[in-house]
């Protein structure tokens, strides 16, 4: 933040001066936000045009080490806590519904209920929520860190290039790790499901055709290109804002983008968590 | 080149040529008007005070920051008008000793030696190794190789973050302090080892550090740097001739300082200097504003 962001106006009267103060909170978020958007844009940007060279020039390509590495320290961690949740939710939602359910005899439809809640919604969303915590908050702090111990500037030094170089393989990383995540945790809520409705006394076969019946290709899906722009979103923040750090911030700096990390990319996924149901209901995709 | 014409054409053994170059940082001008040649396989050693500009000049002159006015040349290509192709180029025919070492922390020594050889060579996998191991063998690290930066002592970072500068064999070799820090045996060692590069690989270097002992030990030409402008360039003898003067012989402030500074005395120009700055104003200004 620039020292003009911070001090609000002295002048004015008692009744003028919120009202100014508001303006300029106004104009300092916007201003940030448009640099972030742009932020974003231009590191995608990149990260792309990083990404079709190496296509194109099998020579310029990153080793394959480095995006297993990655894919291990992004994912790999974040199973335990996402098939957590996934069975937690999974096993809730049903014994919420089935009150209500039972009053129509209707309680097989809790198999419906979960499938549907699990591959369009809450198995992207949950993932998207926990990898913002375990992968973006990791990235943010390791590429700011990286910043400040004048890593970057070394990289940069040797003529690697810090996008193709670290951006790519953390990038490639988040959005197939999300996917991965996501199959999982569908799965995992649906046994979830299964285990309430168990308790329940429905039959299992019923809910398993049940579930199979929810679930058409086109919802399974939708959740997953969900699940690939949330694990997008995620990278490009983090990436953005740990490389956004300034090397005299120190370690003030690097913690204020870990938690900016977790907060932006929670904030962005539901936007286009939003904007993606929109769209896919529009276009009659939920039928 | 489609460049225009030099006024006064750069010798061909001239390395780095550094024109007018200006820089500032907000308010604050760092660097004004700098006028610096390296000549090829000598060492010059940029000294001056904490803050007076020399990492700022020494990160002009490897493309990390561009400056606002004047030009950078090295071997007389202008690196403040290449494109980032060009400049990678231009990279990988210079190595960097950074302040901090800068060693990539999730890699090992070797690891750190090896990368720019794994992704700028097309040799095989032995090939690279054998490379990392003769390049710590010369810094004295080869046992440490499978050791995590963080696991290492400061002066063996700087010596890992050498074997890594050296890595693609560098023409031109940038030092940032190499010796701060350090004691005093460890850094007469990384001094020995600066001197034994420029001869036995004979590369050019430029030495930033504020330690006289380790200057005037590996320096074949000097300079003092101070608020951002070059006081004096010129050989090491003019420098010890200095340092060794009366003060009383000095013609003028300049040299007094520069002597002040090379024989490390508590009293001189530097010192007057900073006592007179404005420091009872600083302190009116404090109380006023409590007004
Ligand atoms: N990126 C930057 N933004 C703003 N100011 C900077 C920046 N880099 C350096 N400065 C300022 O420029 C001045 C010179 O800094 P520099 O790091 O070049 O000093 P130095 O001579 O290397 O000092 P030292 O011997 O302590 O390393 C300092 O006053 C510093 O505050
Ligand atoms: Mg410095």
């Amino acid at each position: 933040m620039s020292p003009q962001d911070k001090t609000p106006p002295r002048s004015g009267s008692v009744l003028v001066r919120p009202v100014t103060q508001l303006g300029h909170l106004t104009l300092a978020v916007g201003r940030r936000s448009m640099g972030l958007v742009g932020g974003l844009f231009l590191l995608m940007t990149g990260a792309l045009a990083n990404v079709l060279k190496g296509i194109l020039v099998p020579s310029s390509r990153l080793k394959g080490e480095y995006l297993v590495y990655q894919m291990v320290r992004v994912g790999v961690r974040a199973i335990p806590i996402v098939v957590l949740c996934e069975l937690a939710i999974g096993m809730i939602l049903p014994l919420q519904m089935h009150p209500k359910l039972d009053e129509f005899g209707q309680a097989d439809q809790i198999a419906t209920i979960n499938a549907i809640a699990a591959f369009r919604e809450l198995g992207p969303l949950m993932t998207a929520i926990v990898l913002s915590g375990f992968a973006g908050a990791s990235i943010a702090a390791e590429l700011g860190t990286m910043v400040t111990s004048e890593e970057i500037e070394a990289l940069e030094s040797l003529a690697l290039n810090p996008v193709r170089f670290l951006v790519v393989p953390r990038l490639l990383a988040t959005v197939v790790m999300m996917i991965l995540l996501t199959v999982i945790a569908d799965v995992v809520m649906v046994t979830g499901g299964l285990l309430t409705s168990l308790r329940l006394g429905i039959d299992p076969d019923v809910y398993y055709h049940l579930t199979l019946e929810a679930l058409d290709i086109t919802g399974f899906m939708t959740g997953l290109v969900k699940a690939g722009v949330f694990g997008l979103l995620i990278g490009l923040i983090a990436c953005h804002l740990g490389l956004s750090v300034k090397p005299w911030q120190g370690s003030e700096g690097v913690g204020q983008a870990t938690t900016n990390t977790v907060v932006y990319c929670i904030v962005a996924i539901i936007g286009a968590d939003a904007v993606f149901t929109v769209i896919f209901y529009a276009h009659g995709l939920f039928r | 080149m489609s460049n225009p014409p030099e006024p006064k054409s750069v010798d061909p053994e001239t390395v780095i040529a550094i024109r007018c170059l200006n820089k500032s940082f907000g308010v604050q001008k760092v660097l004004k008007g700098i006028h610096l040649d390296v000549l090829r396989g000598e060492t010059m050693v940029v000294m001056g005070g904490s803050g007076c500009g020399k990492s700022t000049l020494l990160r002009h002159m490897i493309g990390s920051i561009a400056p606002d006015e004047g030009s950078i040349r090295l071997f007389d290509q202008d690196i403040t008008v290449m494109s980032e192709p060009e400049m990678n180029e231009m990279r990988k025919r210079f190595g960097i000793l950074f302040q901090s070492s800068a060693l990539f922390n999730s890699l090992t020594v070797g690891e750190n030696v090896a990368l720019p050889l794994r992704e700028h060579t097309k040799l095989d996998q032995t090939t690279i190794e054998i490379m990392v191991k003769i390049k710590l063998e010369l810094v004295g690290l080869r046992e440490h190789a499978d050791k995590m930066p963080a696991q290492l002592s400061g002066g063996m970072k700087k010596r890992a973050g050498l074997a890594r500068a050296i890595a693609l064999d560098p023409q031109i070799l940038f030092y940032d302090e190499p010796s701060a820090g350090l004691d005093p045996v460890t850094s007469a060692q990384i001094d020995q080892l600066i001197i034994d590069l420029t001869k036995k690989l004979r590369v050019t270097s430029v030495v930033v550090t504020h330690e006289m002992d380790s200057a005037f030990r590996i320096a074949d030409r000097m300079c003092m740097l101070d608020k951002g402008v070059i006081l004096k360039e010129g050989p090491r003898a003019e420098f010890e001739a200095l340092r060794d003067s009366a003060e009383e012989s000095l013609a003028n402030d300049t040299e007094r300082l520069i002597r002040q500074f090379l024989r490390g005395d508590p009293e001189g120009p530097i010192t007057q200097r900073k006592v007179q700055s404005d420091y009872e104003e600083d302190l009116l200004m404090v109380s006023l504003k409590m007004d």
